[in-house]
């Protein structure tokens, strides 16, 4: 990519579409691997070679029960990451997340209490906490937008803030019990082996739909739509959907068995598609839409890429960081319920332990530059899928927790030293 | 060209605090002319350009913009009645592609804000083919991966993609070579060509005297004279930035600018 040789007089030729529309799914990564824009790629190849040692070390790793197993684990920790997301990709930063989080559980459980003044049923008590968690998320943003403080601060201000919150409100009960089941299935529900293959052919089907449509508006504006690409792409979704149908309807759980009866197969209950595993796909089309699809995305790419650029084109860039700050808080909030419903219960270390730096960390694994302005919302996912493969390996494997937060943190060290190394690679691409 | 001005500036006058950063200047543009401002550093020269794209207000003077006095206070403002203005550095946000950057802050959606891709793609490669910016392999690549020439270009190619009449370009070439130079230089005639009014801001009197139609010399906040490109020469043009007399204050010597 010598600049000179690009530097034609002008006026010479006029480029065919072919030349400036899309390129080739070959060309465009190769591409974009020399100019640093490395996507998911390491993330992928990293899971895979965890896969496999972990196959290889840990029995009962390869275990269609213990993948169920892993999706339940990581999809709190999922949720949160996708609101980490767009976070990073401003460039700013939101410490408050994990107690947020643990907010939103604490307010749904309590609004839910049975024989209280509030007994809520769950979907009111679900919706009335994350709209609590959404005016954190506002009156967090609008002092860093409106007012300037760094978010650094002000996030961490609400990470001891919220924190304290919890331990107040919690301290007297320590614990309350959520047995309301429109919270408890988001991690305790399971499709049935049919359900789930419905679904994953309605996610194969919607997806061809969209990559059809998408194609023939190219088309009709006489651009190149690459058809190959987005065959593969297809295929892809359809394996990894159908895939994920297969293993789950596989998986079964030892339940109890009548007194005095050896735990046999017919005491084994069959376990099926946890729901947990398609409300993450749900957010993850939603948020990936919004992030790529939406003007409103496109700015938060832009802000995020060059603040003062997006200020000029006459984007709102205040209102995006307050935007992006409650989308940030409300995902939080979401996963909060979603680790309250694996626990049936809150307690008052909800929100605590690793949680913030394993949401971050998720982003920050999948690819989400710390720097802003580059990243994927299906990042976080995979990100989450790393962490979770990890801590679940290792613990199955016998290693203690110690071993877990030094293999977590070496990760983490490498994906941002990836960053770091494809950025410096990018800079030195462009001019 | 048409001999009425598309822009007509009349003693406009700007201070910040006590600095008095622009006295009494008068300006004026047409469509299709390339007209330089040029002048020393702090001789007011983004300052007037700021005030024309609503950056800054000003204290006192008119605007006369197609024949009619207008107020600006606001870029949005300038962009209503056709004024694009092109920065040197902060026009582009590098981790966009081109198309995105094109459309940046207005962009095209259909139903349920769904952006209209197609379209966008479509519209940028005709703006791009029909300033004849040929030398971009891929609108789809990020500009990150342009080089200094590309990038101007396609500042400048957003700019004038909105139906805007006059167009400023604040030193457009400052960080470029010598063959992206002439690249952008190409552009910036071919605006005139199409019938924009174009200022071109620069220090680089080389530059100017290859695209300029004419030159307004800022000195001190005040304009000391236009000059025709076809019957001035550099040697007056630089007599003008160093020690150019401001034709109409009153009470000041005559016959320094003369002796030089």
């Amino acid at each position: 990519m010598s600049s000179e040789a690009e530097i034609v007089a002008p006026g010479i030729e006029a480029p065919d579409t072919d030349a400036v529309g899309q390129g080739g799914f070959w060309e465009r990564t190769k591409g974009n691997v020399r100019s640093g824009n490395l996507g998911v790629l390491p993330v992928v190849l990293g899971e895979i070679l965890i896969i496999t040692y972990f196959a290889f070390s840990a029995t009962n790793f390869f275990t269609a029960a213990n993948f169920t197993n892993v999706i339940l684990q990581m999809a709190g920790t999922t949720m949160i990451a996708f609101g980490v997301v767009f976070v990073l990709l401003l460039g700013e930063i939101d410490l408050s997340i994990a107690y947020v989080s643990g907010i939103c559980a604490v307010a749904v459980a309590e609004f839910q209490l049975p024989a209280s003044s509030h007994d809520y049923p769950g979907w009111l008590a679900i919706l009335l906490g994350l709209a609590i968690v959404a005016v954190i998320g506002f009156a967090q943003g609008t002092v860093v937008a409106r007012i300037g403080v760094p978010s650094f601060v002000v996030t961490l201000a609400g990470l001891l803030i919220w924190q304290g919150v919890i331990l107040k409100v919690l301290q007297a009960r320590d614990t309350i019990i959520i047995e309301d089941n429109w919270i408890n299935y988001a991690a305790t529900y399971y499709f049935s082996a049919n359900v789930g293959w419905l679904i994953a052919a309605a996610i194969t089907l919607l997806y061809g739909m969209v990559a059809l449509s998408g194609a023939l508006g190219l088309r009709r504006a006489g651009l190149s739509a690459g058809t190959g690409t987005a065959l593969a792409k297809l295929a892809g979704v359809a394996v990894a959907s159908f895939g994920t149908v297969a293993i789950c309807n596989h998986a079964r759980r030892p339940t109890a068995c009548p007194e005095g009866t050896p735990l046999t197969e017919t005491c084994y209950r069959p376990l099926g598609l946890p729901l947990a595993a398609l409300l993450m796909v749900i957010f993850l089309v939603g948020l990936t839409y919004l992030a790529k699809r939406t003007a409103f995305g496109r700015h938060v790419y832009a802000v995020g890429g060059n603040a003062e650029a997006a200020r000029r084109a006459g984007i709102n860039v205040p209102r995006v960081r307050v935007i992006v700050f409650v989308i940030s808080s409300v995902m939080a909030g979401v996963g909060g319920i979603v680790l309250a419903a694996r626990l049936q219960s809150v307690n008052l270390n909800q929100g605590g332990g690793t949680l913030l730096l394993d949401a971050i960390s998720a982003a920050v694994i999948g690819g989400v530059s710390l720097f802003g302005g580059r990243g994927e919302v299906r990042g976080a996912l995979l990100g989450a899928l790393v962490i979770a493969t990890i801590a679940n390996g290792l613990n199955i494997g016998g290693y203690s927790t110690g071993t877990i937060y030094v293999v977590t943190g070496i990760i983490l060290l490498l994906a941002v030293t990836l960053d770091t190394i494809a950025r410096r690679l990018q800079v030195r691409a462009g001019r | 060209m048409t001999d009425t001005p598309l822009l007509e500036i009349r003693d406009l006058s700007k201070t910040f605090g006590s600095v008095q950063a622009l006295t009494e200047v008068d300006f004026e543009v047409r469509e299709g002319e390339v007209m330089a401002l040029v002048g020393d550093n702090g001789a007011g020269k983004s300052t007037l350009i700021k005030c024309i794209a609503g950056i800054h207000g000003y204290d006192s003077g008119e605007i006369v913009f197609d024949g009619k006095p207008v107020t600006i206070h606001s870029p949005k403002d300038a962009a209503r009645l056709g004024i694009e203005v092109v920065y040197q550095d902060l026009a582009l946000c590098d981790n966009l592609d081109v198309v995105q950057n094109m459309y940046l802050g207005r962009e095209e959606r259909d139903w349920f804000f769904r952006l209209k891709e197609p379209v966008m793609e479509q519209r940028t490669t005709e703006t791009l083919r029909g300033l004849a910016v040929t030398t971009i392999r891929s609108i789809r690549q990020p500009v990150a991966s342009l080089s200094g020439g590309q990038r101007q270009s396609v500042a400048v190619a957003k700019a004038v993609q909105w139906n805007s009449r006059l167009v400023i370009l604040d030193e457009p070439t400052a960080a470029l070579g010598v063959a992206q130079t002439r690249q952008v230089l190409e552009l910036v005639k071919r605006l005139a060509e199409q019938g924009l009014a174009v200022v071109l801001i620069s220090h680089n009197l080389h530059d100017i005297f290859e695209v300029a139609t004419r030159i307004t010399v800022l000195r001190l906040g005040r304009d000391v004279g236009v000059y025709d490109r076809a019957t001035t020469t550099q040697q007056e043009v630089v007599t003008a930035i160093t020690a150019g007399i401001p034709t109409k204050v009153a009470g000041v010597a005559e016959t320094a600018g003369d002796a030089l």
